[in-house]
């Protein structure tokens, strides 16, 4: 097998085989940014929709609360095919990774939005007291009282589930998404090694992930100085 | 007319009554200490005052002005001219000392920075933390955070002044350091309503003394009535109790 393997290398870290590669990791880190950056925008507006109290708000509340329990309980295979089955027939020619990141996208709301409310309640009480009763109004509250002080809870889980889903974004492959995982599939039965192809697979998605790992840690190190 | 009147205010959290036909008021600078048990409702007393708790009955009013809770604006305009201090947590933690007690000169007062910047050195100049302006709240002692709480809530310029047990949670030798700060406060014509368990303290600077227990004024009159001849047997077991240490 060594052998085998020792033989393929120069084949296999070709020109296009390189170029094939790194348009598949760009794949997999695109649907997961690009998703994951959404997520978060949509997962704050729940979050703090959720904060809200009194009437007005009370249908779009109850609304995000159950996108929310309902999202994270779906595998994200099934909201692959899902999203894959509406959008088709609506939207034909969408490509598959539009598909694969508007289902990141999903997912990842409902994931990021409990991760942000838990940042936003670990904030004490009278801090928002001391907020309202020097008049600030509620954005004002929210966006120099409540989120300076919660980011430091909101990260670390945040940056984990972001690292996490670099990896669940394999999941894409069964959608035909050419990601990181699929690429390694097709150089396989092109008839490289196995333990070769998945091998750079895994090198691939470690270089992706370990990377973000510690930016998350360096930035949550400043955050606690702070 | 009284400067703060209070007319029969009555709260309650869910189906306990906390506070029951509160009826009390105070003259243009004077000093008014609530003391009494815990759960007496002192604290719910000053809550409603500043709008954070709301009354289920009764009337408060300002100069003469009535005070209607349920609207916002009204709610604004009392705390427009009131401040409180808490027991503890009050500096936003992500804020300097200087940021603390600028932020709502400068967001809600719409005043220029460099003004209310000057104004917040001489109020922390007053309170003796004008040289840690620029350290953020957890690198403060309780005492030092307090006093800094103390200087926010002046840099409104407010009329009344609510002072819910800002001792309660200090160390017992930074106690004094806040009491001094108010102690000085008292002859500036701030109208101060004061809760707190530091008898002497009370005793000391207040015009007028209300006894509260579950939830009403037991007793209300000048310190020396209340402490050295209470008419209610409340008063007198609680004075008693309290003095015994």
């Amino acid at each position: 097998m060594l052998e085998q393997i020792a033989e393929q290398i120069p084949l296999f870290f070709g020109y296009h085989n390189v170029i094939f590669i790194l348009q598949a990791a760009g794949r997999t880190l695109g649907m997961t940014f690009a998703g994951c950056s959404v997520g978060f925008a949509f997962g704050f507006l729940i979050a703090v929709l959720r904060q809200t109290t009194g009437p007005v708000l009370f249908l779009p509340r109850l609304l995000g609360i159950a996108y929310v329990e309902i999202f994270r309980r779906i595998p994200f295979l099934v909201i692959l095919f899902i999203v894959l089955f509406v959008i088709e027939p609506l939207m034909p020619g969408t490509s598959l990774f539009g598909i694969a990141t508007v289902s990141v996208c999903l997912l990842s709301t409902a994931f990021l939005s409990e991760i942000i409310r838990s940042g936003l309640e670990s904030v004490p009480m009278q801090q928002i007291e001391g907020a309202k009763v020097l008049n600030l109004n509620g954005l004002q509250t929210l966006f120099m009282v409540i989120l300076p002080q919660s980011w430091k809870v909101i990260l670390p889980p945040a940056a984990a589930f972001v690292v996490m889903f670099i990896k669940d974004t394999s999941l894409a492959s069964q959608l035909g998404v050419i990601e990181m995982t699929f690429a390694g599939e097709m150089l396989v039965n092109r008839g490289f090694s196995p333990v070769l192809g998945f091998g750079v697979v895994l090198v691939c998605y470690f270089a992706m992930s370990y990377p973000l790992s510690r930016l998350a840690i360096r930035l949550e190190k400043r955050l606690e100085a702070s | 007319m009284k400067h703060l009147e209070i007319r029969g205010l009555s709260s309650a959290y869910g189906s306990v009554r906390v506070l029951r036909d509160v009826s009390l008021d105070a003259g243009k600078g004077e000093v008014v200490s609530l003391i009494g048990p815990s759960g007496s409702g002192k604290s719910t007393l000053l809550r409603v005052l500043i709008g954070l708790t709301p009354p289920t009955a009764g009337e408060v009013s300002i100069a003469g002005e009535k005070v209607n809770y349920r609207n916002r604006r009204s709610v604004k305009a009392v705390r427009d001219r009131m401040s409180i201090v808490f027991q503890q947590y009050n500096l936003f933690q992500n804020m300097t000392v200087l940021r603390n007690v600028t932020v709502a000169p400068i967001k809600i007062k719409k005043r220029p920075r460099a003004e209310a910047e000057e104004d917040a050195m001489s109020l922390l100049e007053r309170v003796g933390m004008a040289e840690r302006k620029d350290a953020y709240p957890d690198e403060l002692s309780g005492g030092q955070q307090q006093r800094v709480a103390i200087a926010r809530a002046l840099a409104t310029n407010p009329e009344i002044l609510l002072l819910d047990e800002v001792t309660s949670a200090l160390d017992p030798e930074r106690v004094n350091e806040v009491l001094d700060t108010i102690r000085a406060l008292t002859s500036e014509g701030i109208t101060m309503l004061i809760v707190s368990h530091e008898m002497a303290f009370v005793r000391e600077v207040s015009t007028r003394i209300a006894m509260m227990d579950e939830g009403r004024i037991v007793e209300c009159g000048s310190p020396a009535r209340i402490f050295d001849s209470p008419t209610k047997a409340r008063t007198r077991d609680f004075v008693s109790k309290i003095l015994k240490h």
